[in-house]
This record gives structure tokens, C-alpha cells and sequence, in this order.
């Protein structure tokens, strides 16, 4: 891996970095400080920049319609894009577009044309419906929602818990099981419109999160064609498990640029903030704080990229993505933390993004599989298919 | 905490309003027959909170209701969703650009499971 950055990327970043300071932050000093959206008007504006800049759907691959970027880049950049308030859960408000579900790249054309396509056009949206009550972090054994063929149909009933979006989606993907004795190899992926009869948004669900919400879905005899099958019957686990390794590299980005963020803040308010006739960037004990988060943060840069540049070459990346997902997580969990308790009192109130980094933080060692479940990767990577 | 507000209708009177706690949360405004025409929240910008909203509001309409609740942005969009669940609109003082792009909630659904899960015990 090549340790320095590319002109081009160095451009990119430079070229990124420069719209966030110049066109997010400036807005957020009259916007909500819980909110994930901005006025339309905005929107739209920034989306154009965004496109005259090449940038816009990050992810979405060139031959539809996306820039031709790697993943390195494109982890660069994310890592640029989440360096304001609302970043680590609605990163520049949505403005550079995205792939939303990826999966869909690999259907039918049958479904490309219903469901992709107009994604890409942003007239549909989708969901991921994969986590139930019973639990997440496990989905080859926790998935209990049941589907059964009937005819040219599946019926599929059950449950599915913190779901983001499900709410105002055009359809999601809903994960069931179709062979209740084949565990992992017994999981089957359905594309499901929100309009089919026996689907229920059930209640929000809320979290730390005060912007963003997930919400707590039912099916009930809910009948979805064999024609919207994505994948295949009984081969959904590869789809959600290729999935959650993917998703764990952008996650990584997006907590190491708002750690970057709140140690820069950080930095340039022990310089100003006197205390006992010094300022306190003067006091070891501060020192100490901001060297442990410049430690943290480079731990979690360097892993993250690593991951990217694996995935980037087509090699296995799996153990280096739950690193980067576990060391970026944790450790910008300590950064904002250090960087609130520099700011005093004045790192708790809303005037500032810490109280709200904070908790969105809180709640990244938990999504995308909790720290544990990463450590049980890497682990099983380490002592071989003998560790049960 | 239930999906609706169901804390009983104030007078919307100054003296009450003056009690209120300068937190942040939301509130709901109703017509004489207590119908609810308006939702709304008490956010990080409104200056005294709670407070601060309603008194804005004084003389607009006769009653209100409110709850202290730190994640006021999905409650307050919970409480319109809940709302057009229920009438299949949403409050007559909420602009479009209030409820624009809000989700959709089947509140009818939990009503069938509770009973389904009465008759089942």
C-alpha cells in the first residue's frame, strides 16, 4: 500500500475539505442542531456543486452512472465529508448522493428496472431489513421471520427491529428464512414493496439518535413473487454478510472524520482558553489528551485505509474491515470524549457538536456489529475454523 | 412511552405558560373541542425552550399540551405520523413544509396485535 496520497487524491481531499468548511458548516450555524436535513433550496444547490465537481453518487459504480473512484478514495473522502455536526449520521447532508443498497447492483434486470434504476434516479427509496428482536449481531441464527412458497409466491411473516427508513421507503430488502433446518445456507433476500398488503411500520424507535430514527416493522401473511427473489432462494446470507463487511469501511471513515474534527477544535481551543494565567494547551495533562487523540486517530486512519486498499485490489479484506470498524469506533469514541472534557463546560451544551457526537458516537460500537462481534472475527481469522 | 400524547389539555393561559419548564421538547395545540390543530417542538434554538414556544403562541388557540423530550425531532415527527395514522391528515396549522417527505406509520397493525395477544392469554 502506498502510504502517501495521490496528486489526484490529494486534489480531491483539498477540493472536498474546502466545500464542507465553505458551504456545510457556515449553515449549520442557524439549522437545528439536532436536524439531518437542510432546506430544500440548499439541496438542491449543494447537489450541483457536488455534480460540477464529478462527486456525486459515491459508490454507485461507473458503468451506471457513478464516478470512477476507489475505495481508498472514496474512504478519503468520506472521512472529509462527516467533519461537520450532523457528519457521522447524515455526512454533508446527503448532498454527494450514494449507492444506497448495493445489493441491487447484482439482480435481475427484471429488478434492475423496477427497483434499481429508478433508485439511482432518486424516485424510489429502499430499506435493509435485516436485524430482528431476536438479535443482529448473529443473522444466520437470530433470523426467525418465516417465509414460505405458495405458488408463484412467497408468504412471508415476522418482525425486523431498527430499521432506518423503512418509514418513507418505496421498498426494502427484507431478509427470511425459507429452511428453517439450514442456518446460514436456510436465509433468502426479498425485494418487498411498502405498499404490499401485511406490511406494517410499527413504531418508531428511539435512540440516542435525535435526528435520525429507526423504526420496528411487521409482516403479516405478507405475499412477495418468487420473481422478487434477489439472489437467489437460500443464498440471502452472502448478500447480508458481504454487506455488513463492506459497510464497515465507509462506517470507520465517517468516526475517524468527526474524531479529526473535535480534536481540531480541540487543539485550537487549548491554545486560546487561559487557565491560572496560561492557556491550556501549556498543562501536560491536556498535552497528553491531544497527543493520545492524534494517536488514536492515525491508528484508526491507517487500518481503515488498509481495508480499502485490500477491497480496492479484489483481496480478502474481511479481518481488516472489523479492525478498522473496531479501532475507529473505540477510538473516536475517546477523542470526542477528551475533546468535550477540554471544552468544559461548553462541551456539554448545544451551542457545540460534541454533546451530539457523543452520543451518535455512543451508539457506532454497538451498529454494524457490535466491538465484541468484530473481535470474534478477527479471532476466528487468527485460530482457524477450529474456534467455535 | 405511548405513540400518542395523551397528557390532558391546559388552558393556554399565561400563567400557565409562565410555569412551563424552559426545556426542550413538544407540544400540541387544539381547537375548542379539543381537536389537535397543531404539532410542534420546542427545539435547541427556541430561546427558553417549552416556555418560550408557547408563549409565542398565546391567544391563538384555547388549549395545549406538552412533553419534555431531549430527542424532540423524532418525536415531533412521530406525533405527525401518529396523527395522520389516525385521521388521514395531518394537523390543519402544520404547513406542507412541515410534513414534507414524513414516513408512514400502521398504527392500526399495533391495535390488532394487542388484541391478538389479549385473546391468546
Amino acid at each position: 500500500m502506498q502510504l502517501e496520497l495521490t496528486q489526484e487524491q490529494d486534489m480531491l481531499v483539498r477540493m472536498v475539505r474546502r466545500f464542507v468548511r465553505e458551504e456545510i458548516v457556515p449553515l449549520e450555524l442557524d439549522l437545528d442542531p439536532d436536524t439531518d436535513e437542510l432546506a430544500e433550496e440548499d439541496s438542491i444547490r449543494l447537489k450541483a456543486i457536488v455534480q460540477s465537481m464529478g462527486l456525486f453518487g459515491l459508490g454507485i459504480p461507473e458503468e451506471y452512472g457513478g464516478p470512477d473512484i476507489d475505495m481508498v478514495t472514496q474512504t478519503l473522502i468520506s472521512m472529509e465529508i462527516s467533519q461537520h455536526r450532523a457528519g457521522l449520521y447524515a455526512p454533508c447532508y446527503g448532498v454527494f448522493g450514494g449507492a444506497g443498497l448495493a445489493q441491487l447492483f447484482e439482480s435481475s434486470d427484471a429488478q434492475k428496472e423496477s427497483y434499481l434504476y429508478p433508485t439511482l434516479r432518486g424516485e424510489k427509496r429502499g430499506f435493509f431489513g435485516l436485524t430482528e428482536p431476536s438479535g443482529g449481531s448473529d443473522p444466520a441464527r437470530a433470523i426467525q421471520t418465516r417465509a414460505v412458497r405458495d405458488g408463484d409466491d412467497w408468504v412471508i411473516n415476522g418482525s425486523k427491529i431498527f430499521i432506518s427508513g423503512a418509514d418513507r421507503a418505496d421498498f426494502g430488502l427484507v431478509f427470511a428464512r425459507t429452511s428453517p433446518d439450514k442456518g446460514r445456507g436456510g436465509v433468502t433476500c426479498f425485494i418487498v414493496d411498502t405498499d404490499t398488503p401485511g406490511f406494517y411500520v410499527r413504531r418508531i424507535v428511539h435512540t440516542l439518535r435525535s435526528a435520525h430514527y429507526a423504526t420496528e416493522l411487521q409482516f403479516e401473511d405478507m405475499r412477495v413473487p418468487h420473481a422478487n427473489v434477489l439472489g437467489g432462494v437460500n443464498k440471502g446470507f452472502a448478500i447480508a454478510n458481504d454487506r455488513l463487511s463492506r459497510q464497515r469501511i465507509p462506517y470507520s471513515a465517517g468516526c475517524i472524520g468527526v474524531a479529526i474534527k473535535a480534536h481540531e477544535m480541540a487543539v485550537e481551543y487549548s491554545k486560546i482558553r487561559e487557565t491560572f494565567g496560561a492557556p491550556l494547551s501549556s498543562r501536560q495533562s491536556i498535552q497528553w489528551m491531544l497527543v493520545d487523540n492524534e494517536i488514536d486517530i492515525q491508528q484508526a486512519r491507517w487500518a481503515t485505509l488498509e481495508a480499502a486498499d485490500l477491497a480496492d485490489k479484489g483481496l480478502p479484506f474481511r479481518k481488516q474491515a472489523a479492525m478498522a470498524k473496531l479501532v475507529s469506533t473505540e477510538g473516536a469514541s475517546r477523542v470526542v470524549d477528551r475533546s468535550m472534557q477540554i471544552h468544559g463546560g461548553y462541551g456539554v451544551t448545544k451551542d457545540f457538536p460534541f454533546e451530539r457526537w457523543y452520543r451518535e458516537m455512543r451508539i457506532r460500537r454497538i451498529g454494524e456489529g457490535p466491538s465484541e462481534v468484530q473481535r470474534h472475527i478477527i479471532a476466528r481469522d487468527i485460530l482457524g475454523s477450529s474456534l467455535r | 412511552m405511548g405513540v400518542r400524547l395523551k397528557k390532558p389539555w391546559l388552558a393556554l393561559a399565561p400563567e400557565l405558560v409562565a410555569s412551563l419548564p424552559g426545556q426542550l421538547g413538544v407540544f400540541q395545540l387544539a381547537n375548542e373541542h379539543r381537536e389537535v390543530v397543531y404539532i410542534g417542538f420546542a427545539g435547541a434554538r427556541s430561546l427558553f425552550g417549552l416556555k418560550g414556544e408557547l408563549g409565542h403562541r398565546l391567544g391563538k388557540w384555547p388549549f395545549f399540551r406538552v412533553e419534555v423530550n431531549m430527542a424532540y425531532r423524532t418525536r415531533y415527527r412521530e406525533l405527525l405520523m401518529a396523527h395522520f395514522s389516525d385521521h388521514g391528515c395531518y394537523p390543519t396549522e402544520n404547513t406542507a413544509e412541515e410534513t414534507a417527505g414524513l414516513g408512514r406509520l400502521s398504527l392500526t397493525a399495533l391495535t390488532k396485535i394487542a388484541v391478538k395477544t389479549k385473546v391468546g392469554s
